[in-house]
């Protein structure tokens, strides 16, 4: 029974990937046509990528989800805000840091960086560079997460929210350094995956279904715009501290 | 072999810190504000076994596949042969690297429309509007946003123009957009560019664009290598806020036809 599933996520995995390596097989053999270096090493680290998405949403699946699940179905309707919104910051901070697509654009953002001359070319300095982005970002999603879980609670139109950030990022922009505005735009998009959407989109409904007056449906999302709102601007704010 | 065991314990070690937090304060609101115990401690724990070597072999295996495969595309693609261009050649016109845009394309294509979560929030819209969006036409909607935001984003480094301008533009197209679409379905529309970006797809696109940077005479990484996720969570939202609005405009014209 786990086989059989664990082989099911395994071909999901593998869907997962398909479409990517399709488009390139596709390219190189009838476009580009020359040969490939490495091949021996891509094609391991497919697998590799294959067997650690499945190995990661099989333990998500088994230990991360339910208990989430329930905890954020228990504080939606607990009724302490205090303890609610404590959750809800948590919540984005914690599933961020352990986001693998951030880890690893955080990592490839530190090289950039140190090859470009921002940083120094050590291995501390990148490591430090690459942290910092990281936390920045876990602390934006945590803060977009609060805010976000207040708009459901307060009822709080999504649009006005969405528009002030936007005008937020507009005004900051030109007073970022040039370097940070692409990550800073990118680590929106990039916060929002595998962990963060599943958990985040459950507090959303399940508050929405508690609170009498809403609709779950309609008030339940909003959440992860926030969440892929507020990166920009802290991001933004990272560059000019350092 | 024991470089290779070593590093691999090392980057063990590294993703132990990377999840602690999340564990951390699940157990945490578990024990100390729940106040119920753990329902299924061992399968709990085998669970953050799993993600723990998953989130591992994940990240080796995107350090010795998805990356380098981003770079040789965007680096192949982008050599003065394939383009047939003379390799002295100082300036380059943008329409000599149209291989690179349809590449960028066709990738934000497939990846989106094989994207689960996609999925997931399209069935729901086609709940929300009561039938009114059909899936499979909101996913095919989202596809060519993020196809087309792509390779727009693709275009952007090849010329080296400001990330800025473009994504104001977006921004106040979608705010524009959303004054005129139906209020159900704003906040699933502003939720779908996030989704859209998944973890398999971002560090490719990264790399693509980091790639073509580095390639393209002139662009600088640290500087134009960055941004292609922005135009992928953009032009979702653009996507899905025009869908909405075409499919509620046909309904109505069908309806008030009908009578």
């Amino acid at each position: 029974m786990l086989k059989n599933r664990f082989i099911k996520q395994l071909f999901n995995s593998f869907l997962d990937l398909a479409p990517i390596l399709a488009v390139v097989l596709i390219f190189q053999v009838l476009i580009i046509g020359q040969p490939v270096p490495d091949v021996a090493s891509l094609i391991m680290g497919t697998l590799f990528v294959i067997l650690g998405l499945t190995l990661f949403i099989q333990g998500l699946e088994q230990s991360l989800f339910p208990l989430g699940e329930a905890m954020a179905y228990a504080f939606a309707r607990k009724g302490s805000l205090f303890w609610l919104l404590t959750f809800a910051f948590c919540l984005g901070f914690g599933t961020t840091v352990a986001e693998p697509a951030l880890i690893a654009i955080a990592e490839e953002a530190a090289n950039i960086a140190s090859k470009g001359g921002m940083i120094e070319q050590t291995n501390a300095a990148r490591d430090s560079y690459a942290l910092g982005l990281r936390i920045t970002v876990a602390l934006s999603v945590g803060f977009a997460i609060l805010i976000g879980v207040l708009r459901i609670i307060r009822g709080w139109p999504l649009f006005y929210l969405i528009i002030g950030g936007y005008c937020c990022v507009i005004i900051i922009t030109p007073f970022a350094p040039a370097e940070i505005i692409g990550i800073a735009y990118d680590s929106g998009g990039v916060t929002t995956s595998t962990i963060t959407v599943p958990l985040v989109t459950t507090l959303g409904v399940g508050l929405a279904t508690a609170i009498k007056g809403r609709n779950p449906m309609i008030d339940g999302f909003g959440l992860i715009a926030f969440a892929s709102l507020t990166p920009m601007i802290f991001v933004m704010g990272y560059g000019m501290l350092i | 072999m024991i470089e290779w065991s070593t590093d691999f314990a090392l980057a063990l070690l590294a993703t132990c810190r990377d999840i602690l937090p999340i564990a951390a304060i699940i157990i945490g609101f578990q024990l100390l504000v729940i106040r119920k115990p753990l329902a299924n401690p061992k399968k709990t724990l085998t669970g953050f076994l799993y993600v723990l070597l998953g989130i591992t072999f994940f990240l080796e295996g995107l350090e010795m596949a998805l990356f380098p495969l981003g770079k040789l595309m965007a680096s192949q693609l982008t050599t003065p042969e394939f383009l047939g261009l003379n390799p002295d050649q100082e300036t380059r016109p943008w329409q000599a690297y149209a291989w690179v845009y349809v590449f960028a394309a066709s990738i934000g294509f497939a990846t989106t429309l094989a994207e689960p979560s996609l999925l997931a929030v399209a069935i729901k819209a086609e709940q929300i509007s009561g039938g009114t969006i059909h899936a499979w036409g909101l996913r095919i909607a989202v596809s060519i946003g993020v196809a087309f935001g792509i390779a727009l984003g693709a275009f952007r480094i090849v010329t080296g123009n400001e990330l800025y301008y473009f994504i104001v533009a977006g921004y106040i197209v979608v705010l524009i957009q959303t004054l005129f679409a139906p209020r159900m379905i704003i906040g699933l529309a502003y939720d779908s560019g996030g989704v859209t970006t998944s973890t398999v797809t971002v560090p490719l696109v990264t790399a693509l664009g980091l790639g073509l940077a580095e390639t393209v005479p002139g662009r600088n990484p640290l500087l134009d290598g960055f941004g292609l996720i922005a135009f992928a969570s953009l032009f979702p939202i653009i996507a899905v806020l025009s869908y909405a609005q075409i499919a509620q405009w046909l309904s109505n014209r069908r309806r008030s036809s009908k009578y």
